[in-house]
């Protein structure tokens, strides 16, 4: 019987400790986060080496002075993994920010207006769900051509309907409220309303959202950039270098192996974070 | 249910025709018209000679006109010319969409097939060592992007096997053992991401129905713990979970397109990614068309499963 448990005089202890546990996954992940923000803006002091300097031999195993080895041009890979978070954050926080802007404003207008407004935005949301987003992203970055600019605002483009749809919901319920109603009686202008009221009664979600919407933009990018389609060389994007690194397996594992690696500590970090943030700012949401 | 059928047939025709729309456009963004595409951004050719070809493709009518008209077309199954084999779009999807099909339907039938029985495990063995671990590979899996998941099962057969696989696909048709053995490793990459969202929610969606009076009326009245499980409790899971696995088939279709590239599989997606380097935009078009509708047609089919999962479920 005890296998079907039934939740009973240890369940509130439990919760307790269940909700420390998940406090401190967020802390793993908010740490990690940290470390990775702190490596992309110190990166020049960081780095041992120039990321596009060249060295001799080409594809040699980690070494003393080559901590992680050197690539097929001879550059250095640890070099060029801590000049590829600069790239990976630079491209995932501007991408989420504009997408942030742009959802979130469509979003709070939809929520907010509702009616036919609400209506046509939010259909046009739901068509751009029903492609695929990384799909989307690369018919984007390929028809547009790649380059830096062209992935930030491909991967903005695709995060726009989730975004949008998270600051709506709450939106929604927002403006039935009575203090919302008062403000309106009181002759508060729409747009103060929208600022002063409804924005800071979605600002929890969007952070929940937004969090994990940056680990999916790390993904997005280094999927383009994997494809060649994203962050082109010679800049460092571990995307790009796992892209070219996995035709040397057999010769220099490492470079199939050390991006990857980093890539998904920063993942794990953001999900990890958006976990906790969710805990602490959504406790509605919170999972069992 | 009568009702329901042909208005959620509709709605998934509407949500068809806009997804087409949004296609026509974005390949509209591209530089240049049909013609320097078609031609080459290379060649030069007198004005008359663009004059003739742009009637001729019918560039000279005005978008609304052309967007009919491609769909007119495209509803009859012809989706134009691919720009570089000058092979109809339609039959080179044909054969690339039942390989995309089976290779995400691969992925999904073992992401289930770890998911359910790790998710329920996991939520009957709440907080013991076996539940940490389930969670904890439920978290590691969910940031593991799947192209380097493929990277490290290539590497790691070539290191410990000797063994690559093959690049040159063989066909489900030909040699279903050799195929089977081709689609395994795709397959993996792609389903483990997946496996961990479906377990996370399995877990948290039984937790919730295990709390259920129903659940303890079924054990108090002797229903053996595993009868329970699968027949009570599993049951009444299966409906959030069924939504999840619906919503992430996007996420898998786009996972696909880098894994059939990486194991040489010829899909929708290597077709995708081919079509975008050679500037094929009628092969864009239709690619990114094929996958819309096959997360619209599968968005359908988890919307009509309700009913048959959950019998209380009636449409109106």
């Amino acid at each position: 019987m005890s296998a079907v448990g039934i939740v009973g005089r240890r369940g509130a202890r439990r919760g307790r400790s269940r909700l420390l546990r998940r406090h401190l996954i967020g802390a793993l992940g908010a740490a990690v986060v940290l470390v990775m923000v702190l490596v992309a803006v110190f990166a020049g002091w960081l780095s041992p080496y120039n990321p596009n300097a060249l060295f001799d031999p080409r594809l040699s195993p980690p070494s003393a002075q080559h901590v992680l080895g050197l690539d097929q041009l001879g550059r250095d890979v640890l070099s060029r993994l801590i000049f590829g978070a600069r790239v990976s954050l630079l491209v995932s926080l501007t991408s989420i920010g504009l997408s942030l802007v742009v959802g979130g404003g469509l979003g709070l207008v939809a929520g907010y207006y509702g009616g036919v407004v609400d209506n046509v935005i939010m259909r046009v949301m739901d068509v751009m769900f029903t492609v695929p987003s990384f799909v989307l992203a690369i018919a984007l970055a390929g028809i547009i051509g790649p380059s830096l600019t062209t992935v930030i605002l491909a991967i903005a483009i695709v995060t726009v309907p989730t975004i949008a749809r998270v600051t709506r919901a709450p939106a929604l319920t927002v403006r039935e409220t009575e203090f919302v109603s008062s403000a309106r009686a009181a002759g508060a202008a729409d747009l103060r309303i929208v600022v002063r009221h409804v924005l800071p009664n979605v600002t929890g979600p969007l952070i929940v959202q937004a969090t994990v919407a940056i680990a999916d933009a790390i993904l997005i990018e280094a999927g383009l950039s994997f494809l060649g389609l994203g962050v082109q060389p010679p800049y460092a994007s571990w995307g790009n270098m796992l892209g070219t690194g996995r035709s040397y397996i057999g010769l220099a594992n490492g470079l199939s192996v050390f991006p990857g690696a980093a890539l998904m500590l920063a993942v794990l970090g953001f999900n990890f974070a958006g976990d906790g943030f969710r805990d602490v700012l959504d406790p509605q949401l919170r999972g069992p | 249910m009568k009702t329901y059928l042909p208005r959620r047939l509709l709605a998934a025709l509407l949500a068809a025709v806009a997804v087409s729309a949004l296609i026509f456009v974005l390949v509209r963004l591209a530089p240049g018209d049909a013609v320097t595409m078609w031609v080459g951004q290379e060649g030069t050719m007198t004005p008359e000679v663009r004059d003739t070809l742009r009637t001729m493709f019918g560039l000279s009518e005005p978008i609304p006109a052309q967007y009919a008209r491609w769909l007119g077309n495209a509803v009859r199954g012809n989706l134009g010319y691919s720009f570089r084999s000058r092979l109809p779009v339609a039959s080179l999807l044909g054969s690339a969409l039942p390989i995309t099909v089976e290779l995400t339907a691969l992925a999904m039938l073992l992401a289930v097939a770890i998911a359910l029985p790790l998710g329920i495990i996991s939520a009957v063995k709440r907080d013991t060592p076996a539940d940490v671990l389930a969670r904890l590979l439920g978290l590691v899996g969910f940031s593991m992007p799947s192209f380097w998941l493929a990277v490290l099962l290539v590497l790691g057969s070539a290191t410990y096997f000797k063994w690559l696989p093959a690049l040159l696909y063989v066909s489900l048709a030909k040699s279903p053992v050799e195929n089977l053995k081709q689609m395994l490793m795709p397959a993996v990459s792609l389903g483990l991401p997946l496996m961990a969202v479906l377990m996370r929610m399995t877990r948290s969606t039984m937790l919730d129905v295990l709390g259920q009076d129903y659940v303890r009326t079924a054990r108090a009245k002797g229903v053996s713990v595993r009868a329970t499980l699968w027949r009570h409790a599993l049951r009444n899971a299966l409906i959030p979970i069924v939504t999840v696995l619906g919503i992430q088939l996007g996420r898998l279709l786009g996972g696909a397109v880098i894994v059939e590239q990486i194991f040489g599989v010829p899909g929708v997606g290597t077709a995708l990614v081919a079509a975008i380097f050679q500037r094929d935009y009628p092969m864009v078009q239709g690619t990114v068309l094929v996958m819309g509708l096959l997360f619209i047609a599968v968005q359908c089919l988890v919307d009509l499963s309700y009913a048959y999962i959950d019998p209380r479920v009636r449409y109106g």
